[in-house]
């Protein structure tokens, strides 16, 4: 919709501006409070690196990190490997049940957070107490459910990513292949997979970011010796609060930024194959 | 674009979306179903569920105290997604009509603050907030403080309602920038210029011709918005005061503190009814419900 004469006007641009310095002040004032060396209170006194040292020396805060990679990796890979699969299956064929499947990919987006982590806790608490009792299993909360859930809330995006990349698919090209003599899986491994990889790979830097990021659904599936950075930075705010958590936010934010780089790079449209 | 041909394959469809349909019913549709049946149930001596049919915990959260939790939870909500279209109508409009090059920047720009995890955005604002915070050493230095910013500041200051608002504003603006630009890119600008050359002044055009076909977008951002506002308890937790308890929060309590499950599931049903009546209602009035599909 460009036309030089519907340029944005003067009032337009100037209120663009002040809405990304609202977008990017908040997070701009934590970083520099990072390195600020009072502890308390807005008053600049110096420079320093401590509270990284701090956050670095912090054993709840590494132990935080390795369950919430942990879990990331795991909820990632499984995402990837069950979206791609269902993007495949609900683009290219019709079976039974398939408006439903694709119905329920859209619950996470129309049903609250907070309903669905207690959803999960009762449904763990009561399978658990009914299994653990017939078979003698002493299963309970903890990174295995904390992952399962992640996988629940975000294999939807996978697979709509995906599908987004398979809708503007050129079958002509599985076909040559074929004609070729390559069989099925052939086919998929050297021609489709590698032609949709973008798409799988924009997906799975989101399932791995979702993961990274949640902390209600996380709240309600972790178990004792279970938790995830989100639940230890929440702790941390309801404590005293001291530069540590800027300094935690700070490298939370590098992060997130690089992944986002990283995922607009590789996502980024094809040039030759796309319709 | 290609023409999507779906072959008939029974085998090949369910091998490669039964997982997904295994994971989805069992991890997400069968405990919702469960939530269902629980708030049907009584609560035990020890705070467990005795699967006994009772309407109990319904009539319980029909009681003042729930009903003006309630209230308040709609009104918190509905205000964020008013102040999210107001303040994101602009920035989306802004967005569209800047150079094509230069639009993917000036999107992703928006995005990405909502990447970082939404508990470190909240924190940004508490320090900004906080009594003794940013703000209030800002408005000290510029002499408006004490002075003629105190009212002001009171409402909006850690520890409120109006604090809780603000929040929720950040956390929830892309979700409506993003639908509202996707319907503003595909306006036809010599729709304008038509209106233009009939006579309309610019407001009377927007009013006309932009607003009812940016309608698909208002509709896909309030509820984007709406939805998650009604259920978040953590902003109302962190920076609102004794006062702001939101339904998410009776939800939260209920299930971690008080142990008592069934008036807690009741509570999520009546959120859950709440919230997707007002989106289908919504949608229904003022749109075909696509928008969100698309």
């Amino acid at each position: 919709m460009t036309d030089a004469r519907h340029a944005p006007g003067r009032g337009l641009r100037l209120y663009a501006l002040l809405a990304y310095a609202y977008l990017y002040g908040p997070i701009a004032i934590l970083v520099v409070y990072s390195f600020n060396q009072s502890k308390f209170g807005v008053a600049w006194t110096g420079f320093t690196l401590e509270w990284y040292a701090a956050l670095w020396d912090d054993r709840f805060v590494r132990e935080a990190a390795r369950n919430t990679l942990i879990v990331a990796a795991a909820s990632t890979a499984l995402s990837t490997v069950i979206g791609t699969a269902a993007a495949v299956g609900l683009q290219r064929y019709r079976f039974p049940a398939r408006r439903l499947t694709e119905a329920s990919l859209y619950v996470p987006v129309v049903i609250p957070e907070v309903v669905m982590g207690i959803a999960m806790l009762a449904f763990f608490a009561q399978a658990f107490a009914w299994l653990n009792d017939a078979l003698g299993f002493g299963w309970r909360l903890g990174l295995a459910t904390i992952t399962i859930a992640h996988v629940a809330f975000s294999v939807p995006f996978v697979t709509l990513t995906v599908r987004a990349r398979l809708a503007g698919f050129d079958r002509r090209l599985e076909e040559a292949a074929m004609d070729l003599g390559a069989d099925e899986w052939r086919t998929f491994t050297r021609v489709t997979l590698p032609l949709i990889l973008p798409g799988v790979v924009a997906g799975a830097l989101l399932a791995f970011t979702l993961s990274l990021d949640d902390y209600i659904i996380t709240l309600f599936t972790a178990g004792p010796g279970s938790t995830t950075l989100p639940l230890r930075v929440y702790a941390m705010l309801r404590q005293a609060v001291t530069p540590k958590v800027n300094a935690l936010s700070t490298l939370w934010v590098a992060v997130v930024f690089a992944a986002l780089l990283l995922a607009q790079w590789v996502g980024r449209p094809p040039r030759a194959v796309a319709a | 674009m290609l023409q999507t041909i779906r072959e008939r394959d029974d085998l090949k469809g369910l091998l490669l979306v039964g997982p997904i349909a295994f994971w989805l019913g069992l991890f997400l549709l069968v405990p919702l179903a469960l939530m269902v049946v629980v708030s049907f149930a009584d609560r035990g001596t020890y705070g467990d569920v005795v699967y006994r049919f009772s309407l109990d915990n319904y009539r319980a959260l029909a009681a003042p105290e729930y009903a003006r939790i309630l209230g308040r939870s709609v009104e918190v909500a509905f205000w964020t997604t008013a102040m999210c279209m107001a303040a994101g109508y602009p920035l989306a409009y802004f967005i569209a009509l800047s150079p094509p090059r230069r639009r993917w920047l000036l999107l992703f720009l928006v995005l990405v603050p909502f990447w970082t995890n939404f508990l470190i955005r909240i924190y940004a604002w508490m320090i900004i907030l906080r009594s003794k915070g940013v703000l209030a050493a800002f408005l000290g230095a510029v002499g408006l403080l004490p002075g003629p910013a105190e009212a002001w500041f009171a409402r909006i200051q850690l520890y409120t309602p109006g604090a809780v608002l603000v929040g929720m504003v950040y956390e929830f603006l892309p979700f409506m920038v993003l639908p509202l630009y996707a319907s503003l890119e595909k306006l036809d600008l010599s729709l304008l210029d038509a209106a233009a050359d009939l006579g309309a002044r610019p407001w009377r055009a927007f009013a006309r011709v932009t607003l009812p076909l940016s309608l698909p977008g208002i509709v896909a951002g309030s509820v984007l918005v709406f939805v998650p506002a009604m259920g978040m308890f953590v902003v109302p937790d962190l920076m609102g005061g004794a006062q702001t308890v939101l339904i998410g929060n009776l939800v939260n309590n209920q299930f971690l503190k008080a142990r008592d499950w069934p008036l807690g599931a009741a509570a999520s049903m009546v959120m859950l009814v709440l919230t997707l009546g007002v989106t289908l209602l919504y949608t229904r009035v003022f749109g075909s419900g696509e928008e969100l599909v698309a």
